[in-house]
């Protein structure tokens, strides 16, 4: 019997970190940083540094969705890079290969190649997901070693060259065409966000990742089936990492083993803490996660457009990323219990 | 607040005055004082979230008091820390254990007093005054084993230990018999006379009564973080006790449940578990009553109906459901057939932390139409439907949208209690119910059983606590080293008769 005990504590407490908090201390920092670029450099509000700006983030909030949902659920997804650099060989390479088979049926060779892109991350998703749900292997160490395979892959099928002979569809009307003036990877990054926001609030699988992140013993008492939901954080992460891979390959136009790769890994997995997604699992929202993926590009982008030596620019991605998780811990200690 | 000050002019070992300490929004600690004299044991008593792991985390420098003074042997202490507390004498023994689970109880004991020479650990003279402490201390415990290879109750022995190594002024015990058997139990309470006669100053923090009449000099009554009283231990009565602690009269512990019992809702017939903790055990339950399962820590009593639920492996027998044989039980085919377990540790098992009440509460029913229809949730109904339990089981405050960490014991157990209310069910298997709450929500947890059992459903209570059991089963099952040693019934149910079969068990064993 807890007699209702009664919170007549200090309630001056409401400082800059409370105000910040209610309308979201990253959308706050996002609009300061963009506030701040438009005084200094015009260049930075240019229509093509915006569009270029918001074509990175989407691809980089594709990813980021996809490694949020496997931490949530308290995996690591280690591979995604590789994936991005498999699915866009592929891609590249099924539709050169059946562009020669059944030259200007257009339609069956956009097809096979987003198929065997997909295909292909689908793949790394299961295997990943089998090893952690059923060989009980850590995620972490899985996906280090699928990522090493994967890329190995990559650079097999290629050589390191790049892939060409995709219909001129795909690239011009697809890859680097744009819609109501936003760029295909906007549009499709948004239904992305979409979709996965629904999955997260209103599916049973969005519900289950958050109780196994949460607390696998006591989702396993309470009947849900660990496995299952484990798998599918993995190949929903791969998918979508494939997704970006093949959106990539398409603005460029040619299948490249160097796309994706330990860059794109890091920054999704900064683009997940940052976006409040805790590492200990059970928390975290892909939508936050996908504004904290524009935020991201955009400080790269402010960093270049200010002459900050390449070099000095990760370091940058730490610091931020170090002091994300510092934030959210010590908000963590300062709950009170009632 | 009437301390009664001593008469002695010796200053106590601690004296604690005005004490408060707040957390965001909630006084933990309100102008609390303590004084603990040498050679006493004196209790805190009181009830979840009164504030006693507050004043004892306090006494033990784990974070330091918004305001009041601190006297410790006469010296006023400042910025306590918890190195410090153990330098100057003071060893707190929690009972969430500060033991590294991948190191050995020998590394344990010595972790951050190593004993070395240049940075270079020697490692003989710390075997040796590990293996001599253990023995002083007549525990049954290999200093050379891994913690996580330890059972509870061994894991308790190596805190208390490591509490012991060096010199000790003031001993912090925090409900340190919650996981050891009789014989253990005994072994500790000698422990302690031992320490009083040697000057060292107790505080004992425990809910047990028959525990603060063996060994309490003072208590000491907190309530809602404030000092209700200090009495001494020997002319104060059990139901001041408990009404000094509530603010209100409790006059029966334990309801009277009228059992009615119906047909046989659960038969277990030579069940034998995979890693051998339950072997042949034959045992029934019907509607309408509660079947107690009694037995020590480490018995197969937990394990015996968590095989029924599903969690633990059998590798033979036959499990019946309401007459129906049900093979290869999982936790979610258990509820389906309207089978609910209750965990003994709702922190590893029972609750995800970082997720809302409203989540934890329905994370049982997400299965069933009424939340959701393919794989899509319906969440007003879902609000709906929590809202109103929680509501019925008085969770205070009523906001289901808080995450389940931010909750005190006492309502974590509602939270568990509310799942099963969510779903048609007919059998409930509770495990150690009342393992760390108080007495006022210990009440509320048999009330929930008496309405279950009254409405006909089929209740399994597996405790260690004796008269727990005794006082609320009708037929009492009593298991001994994964067996069934007795089941009593009626006028049998008594203390005496269960400890006997115990005992029975032993000779039988021993003439074998």
């Amino acid at each position: 019997m807890s007699t209702a005990r009664v919170t007549a504590g200090p309630q001056s407490s409401i400082g800059l970190r409370s105000i910040a908090g209610r309308i979201g201390f990253l959308p706050a920092l996002l609009l300061l940083l963009v506030a701040a670029m438009s005084a200094t450099d015009p260049q930075f509000y240019g229509i093509i540094n915006i569009l270029n700006i918001l074509r990175n983030a989407s691809l980089l909030a594709i990813v980021a969705c996809g490694q949020a949902l496997v931490i949530v659920a308290g995996g690591f997804d280690l591979s995604v890079g590789a994936v991005v650099a498999l699915a866009s060989v592929v891609t590249a390479k099924t539709m050169a290969t059946t562009a020669t088979a059944f030259p200007g049926n257009t339609a069956l060779i956009i097809a096979s190649g987003v198929a065997a892109g997909l295909g292909c991350g689908m793949v790394v998703g299961l295997v990943n997901g089998f090893c952690v749900a059923k060989l009980k292997v850590s995620g972490f160490v899985v996906t280090l070693g699928t990522m090493s395979a994967t890329a190995g892959v990559g650079l097999m099928i290629t050589n390191g060259i790049p892939v060409y002979g995709m219909p001129d569809i795909f690239v011009k009307g697809f890859g680097r065409a744009q819609a109501f003036g936003l760029p295909t990877a906007v549009h499709v990054a948004l239904i992305v966000i979409l979709v996965m926001v629904f999955a997260q609030r209103r599916t049973l699988f969005g519900r289950y990742v958050y109780a196994i992140g949460g607390n696998v013993d006591a989702a396993v008492v309470s009947g849900v089936s660990i496995q299952r939901h484990i798998v599918g954080t993995y190949v929903v992460s791969s998918v979508l990492a494939a997704l970006a891979g093949i959106l990539l390959t398409a603005q460029v136009g040619s299948g490249q083993a160097s796309f994706g790769g330990d860059r794109m890994m890091l920054q999704s997995i900064a683009a997940a803490v940052i976006g409040g997604v805790s590492l200990r699992g059970g928390v975290g929202r892909v939508e936050i996660v996908a504004i904290s993926a524009l935020f991201l590009t955009i400080l790269g982008n402010a960093l270049n457009l200010l002459h900050v030596d390449s070099r000095l620019q990760p370091v940058f991605l730490g610091v931020i990323m170090v002091a994300a998780v510092a934030l959210d811990e010590l908000s963590r200690r300062r709950k009170a219990r009632v | 607040m009437d301390v009664d000050d001593d008469p002695k002019p010796a200053e106590p070992l601690l004296r604690l005055r005005g004490i408060s300490k707040h957390f965001t929004g909630v006084r933990a600690l309100d102008r609390v004082d303590l004084d603990v004299r040498a050679g006493e044991l004196h209790v805190l008593f009181g009830e979840n979230g009164a504030g006693k792991s507050t004043l004892i985390n306090v006494v033990s420098g784990t974070f330091p008091p918004d305001e009041g003074t601190f006297h410790f042997e006469s010296e006023e202490i400042r910025h306590l820390t918890p190195q410090r507390a153990r330098a100057i004498g003071i060893s707190p023994v929690f009972q969430e254990f500060s033991l590294v689970p991948s190191l050995t109880v020998e590394e344990n004991l010595f972790l951050g007093r190593e004993v070395s020479q240049g940075g270079v650990l020697w490692a003989r003279e710390m075997r040796k005054r590990a293996t001599a402490l253990i023995d002083e201390l007549g525990f049954d415990l290999n200093p050379a084993l891994r913690v996580d290879d330890l059972s509870r109750a061994h894991q308790q022995m190596a805190e208390i230990a490591k509490a012991l190594l060096g010199r000790v002024r003031l001993l912090i015990l925090d409900e340190p018999t919650a996981s050891l058997t009789e014989r253990e139990t005994g072994r500790l309470f000698e422990l302690i006379a031992r320490l009083k006669s040697q000057n060292v100053g107790l505080i004992y923090v425990s809910h047990r009564m028959r525990e603060i009449r063996a060994l309490a000099d003072r208590v000491t009554v907190l309530r809602d973080g404030r000092h209700i009283r200090t009495l001494d231990a020997a002319t104060s009565t059990d139901g001041e006790l408990v009404e000094l602690m509530t603010g209100r009269k409790i006059d029966l512990l334990f309801p009277t449940i009228a059992h009615k019992p119906d047909k046989v809702m659960v038969d277990v017939e030579n069940l034998t578990l995979a890693d051998g903790s339950v072997r042949d055990v034959n045992l029934y339950a019907r509607a309408g009553e509660i079947t107690g399962i009694a037995g020590l820590v480490g018995c197969g009593k937990s394990e015996l109906i968590r095989a029924i639920y599903g969690i633990e492996p059998a590798t033979s027998g036959v499990i019946r459901i309401d007459g129906a044989p049900y093979e290869f039980p999982a936790p979610r085919r258990s509820l389906k057939r309207g089978i609910a377990y209750f965990p003994a540790n709702r922190i590893a098992e029972g609750l995800a932390l970082s997720r809302p009440i409203r989540e934890n509460a329905s994370m049982t029913v997400l299965d069933l139409p009424a939340f959701a229809r393919f794989g899509l949730l319906r969440q007003a109904a879902e609000r709906a439907r929590i809202g109103g339990i929680m509501a019925q089981l008085q969770l205070r405050p009523p906001n289901i949208e808080r995450t389940a960490g931010a909750l005190s014991g006492g309502n974590r157990q509602k939270v568990m209690l509310g799942r099963a209310l969510t779903r048609e069910l007919t059998v409930f298997l509770f495990d150690e119910p009342s393992v760390g709450i108080d007495v006022g929500a210990k009440l509320e947890v048999y009330e929930f059983m008496k309405r279950l059992v009254e409405a006909g459903a089929a209740v399994i209570v597996v405790s260690s606590e004796l008269p727990e059991v005794l006082a609320l089963s009708n037929r009492l099952y009593v298991m001994h080293h994964g067996r069934i040693a007795a089941e009593l019934t009626g006028d049998e149910k008594t203390e005496q008769n269960v400890l006997s079969s115990f005992f029975r068990d032993h000779l039988t064993a021993e003439v074998a």
